[in-house]
């Protein structure tokens, strides 16, 4: 009961973040004259001199507090405005984007903290013999590595080279069909949970193909990141008293690592990957847009690139209701590794 | 001072910071002596302008006259890499200055006074951290108009919050011990115990986190270029010039490397600079970092 108390009280808090988040959001674009918001529904320099129509007709000059209440209106409405970029409703152009998105942090986020734990404990227990100077070089050339130049030595290498292996997009044309045709359902807009959902083989291996890319892209930049935190964190905890005691009465090594020193170092790291998966759903822009995936972070820079501004007040929205969430998990989570921690309270 | 022959001498140690410390320079060097490397053609209007040698679309292989090579356009890679690294630092040093001062600012007002003003500049941090960085610096070059100088700004503006919210926490620490007291007991004012004794002594952690972020800041500037917002077309910018080859990744069939030098080039002159700024950001956190540096 307790659980589901905490969880409703956090639940409650998200309110005034979100009427922070648009509330700030809605402040900066009052930054542009009526005259540059308006400029986003028209595409032709002719239509010009029809700005002023739009401008009336989206009530671009008056008062920012009339047109936020307007837009917090629609928004309890369920409405969360109209996309321009994509031409769809925002909240379709959420649902229709976020799978893509998604798809790659599911995938990316558990390769990047395994590689990253395995490697960090690794480090740690290693402390300035080769493996550690080693991980550590491989981690800090990652984390210099620019994401857009990996990328296109990726496309170099898979694509030109090896002539398509790995190909960028979401899917080869013939299975973008199949997709979309008769007997394949598409449960998630999730390709490769779809296609294992339908038993599509092809379409499945289609899908990982296109994949390896993106992921290999966000994973390479992202590791260096969990692997310095685990070691820094196992090093810390190696360094207690209960190690002492443990390998004091002869416990094998193998146990005084894995079981006591790692289960305590984990805990920083769990709320550093909760942290990685809500900035990874968000949105992995660079590779996105490198890589023709397009997800949400793909839609939500191309709706700031055109100031398309009910675009990216939805996005806000989302990104925020995403952190609240992960961190609520994150919470949870604590309370399963370390027995110590209470929900709602400081550490007993 | 003591100090910094201390840390000196420590980032000569250990060889991870040392070559941190040799790339650095040899990039201060570059940036420093760019007209002797590379010199500006007669009459050009201005030294960044990357001259070109024609129109031709296809980049070009190094040759005597263009040692690296040119990229779509003709605009000579080696030239612009050159100067490419000054305004690598002015990007670098010029965000990481405007940030972290406005996060000082900011941040000790929250710790050191507390209350409305602590709840009011912390909501606001939360905020920008809630938002994805580089959305929101596309979403600001977007509205002021793509230039290195927009790039600039919109980095200072999401780079502040991180180090308002560090140096709050060290102040929330410091606040409380006996000698702020004994000077606040002495009648000095508010504004001479933040900069004489706070301040002090809360801005390393800071610095740490400034000299681990210079990279991430070139990184996300170079993104931005890439992006096509932030220096005007041929201005000597290694995120543009990447941009220049995206559409030459791939030779034609039978030599899928035909265009490396013009994907190649622009990005590692950004690979290596980040890196050195990185290898020397992680040797400062263990020089200044106490906790580490018992292990």
């Amino acid at each position: 009961m307790e659980l589901r108390a905490y969880i409703i009280r956090r639940l409650l808090l998200l309110i005034p973040v979100l009427f922070g988040v648009t509330l700030f959001i809605f402040g900066i674009t009052m930054f542009f004259t009526p005259g540059q918001r308006a400029t986003l529904y028209v595409s032709a320099p002719q239509q010009m001199r029809d700005l002023p129509a739009v401008i009336e007709q989206y009530g671009l000059d008056r008062p920012f507090i009339m047109q936020y209440g307007t837009w917090i209106g629609q928004v309890f409405r369920g409405n969360l405005g109209w996309s321009t970029v994509v031409s769809m409703p925002v909240a379709n152009a959420i649902l229709h984007y976020l799978p893509a998105t998604l798809e790659l942090a599911l995938l990316a986020t558990p390769l990047i903290i395994m590689i990253g734990i395995f490697f960090g404990t690794r480090a740690a227990s290693h402390k300035d013999k080769p493996l550690d100077h080693g991980t550590r070089v491989v981690a800090i050339l990652g984390w210099s590595l620019p994401t857009f130049w990996l990328g296109l030595l990726l496309m170099m290498v898979f694509y030109g080279y090896f002539r398509g292996l790995f190909p960028p997009g979401r899917l080869s044309i013939p299975y973008e069909v199949a997709v979309n045709s008769a007997p394949f359902i598409r449960y998630t807009r999730i390709n490769t949970l779809d296609a294992i959902l339908n038993l599509n083989g092809p379409v499945l291996v289609d899908a990982l193909r296109h994949l390896v890319m993106p992921v290999i892209t966000i994973s390479t930049v992202n590791v260096a990141f969990i692997m310095r935190l685990m070691r820094s964190s196992m090093l810390e905890s190696l360094g207690k008293g209960y190690i002492l005691t443990a390998r004091a009465k002869g416990l094998d090594e193998r146990i005084v690592i894995g079981k006591h020193a790692r289960r305590n170092a984990l805990i920083p790291v769990i709320t550093v990957s909760g942290y990685l998966f809500a900035a990874l759903a968000g949105g992995a822009v660079i590779t996105e847009t490198i890589f023709s995936f397009k997800g949400i972070g793909w839609w939500a820079s191309q709706s700031a690139l055109r100031l398309d501004i009910p675009s990216v007040l939805g996005f806000a929205l989302f990104m925020a209701i995403l952190f609240v969430l992960v961190n609520l998990v994150v919470d949870i989570l604590y309370t399963r590794v370390d027995p110590r921690v209470r929900l709602g309270g400081a550490v007993q | 001072m003591s100090n910094w022959k201390f840390m000196v001498r420590q980032l000569v140690k250990n060889p991870l910071s040392l070559a941190g410390l040799i790339i650095i320079t040899i990039f201060i060097i570059i940036a420093i002596f760019a007209p002797l490397i590379a010199p500006t053609p007669q009459g050009a209007r201005d030294a960044y302008l990357i001259p070109r040698d024609g129109y031709f679309a296809t980049p070009q292989p190094p040759s005597d006259e263009h040692v690296f090579g040119t990229t779509e356009g003709q605009y000579d890679i080696f030239y612009g890499c050159i100067w490419g690294t000054r305004s690598a630092f002015r990007v670098a040093l010029v965000v990481m200055a405007v940030a972290v001062l406005i996060g000082l600012a900011l941040g000790s007002l929250a710790g050191y006074f507390g209350g409305i003003l602590d709840e009011v500049i912390m909501r606001i941090t939360d905020i920008f951290l809630a938002f994805p960085a580089l959305i929101l610096a596309m979403a600001i070059v977007a509205a002021i108009g793509p230039s290195l100088r927009s790039v600039m700004i919109a980095l200072c503006v999401v780079w502040w919050p991180s180090y308002a919210r560090l140096i709050r926490g060290d102040i929330l620490a410091l606040r409380e011990e006996d000698y702020v007291e004994a000077s606040r007991g002495l009648g000095a004012s508010s504004a001479r115990v933040i900069t004489r004794h706070v301040l002090p002594n809360a801005i390393y952690p800071s610095l740490i986190m400034a000299s681990l972020d210079i990279g991430a800041v070139v990184l996300s500037a170079a993104a931005l270029s890439f992006l096509g917002l932030g220096s005007p077309e041929g201005y000597a910018d290694w995120g543009q010039m990447t941009q220049f080859a995206r559409n030459w990744m791939v030779g034609p069939p039978g030599e899928p490397f035909k265009y490396w030098y013009a994907v190649v080039t622009p990005g590692a002159f950004i690979l290596f600079f980040v890196l050195g700024w990185n290898l020397l950001g992680d040797a400062f956190r263990d020089i200044f970092d106490p906790r580490l540096a018992r292990r």
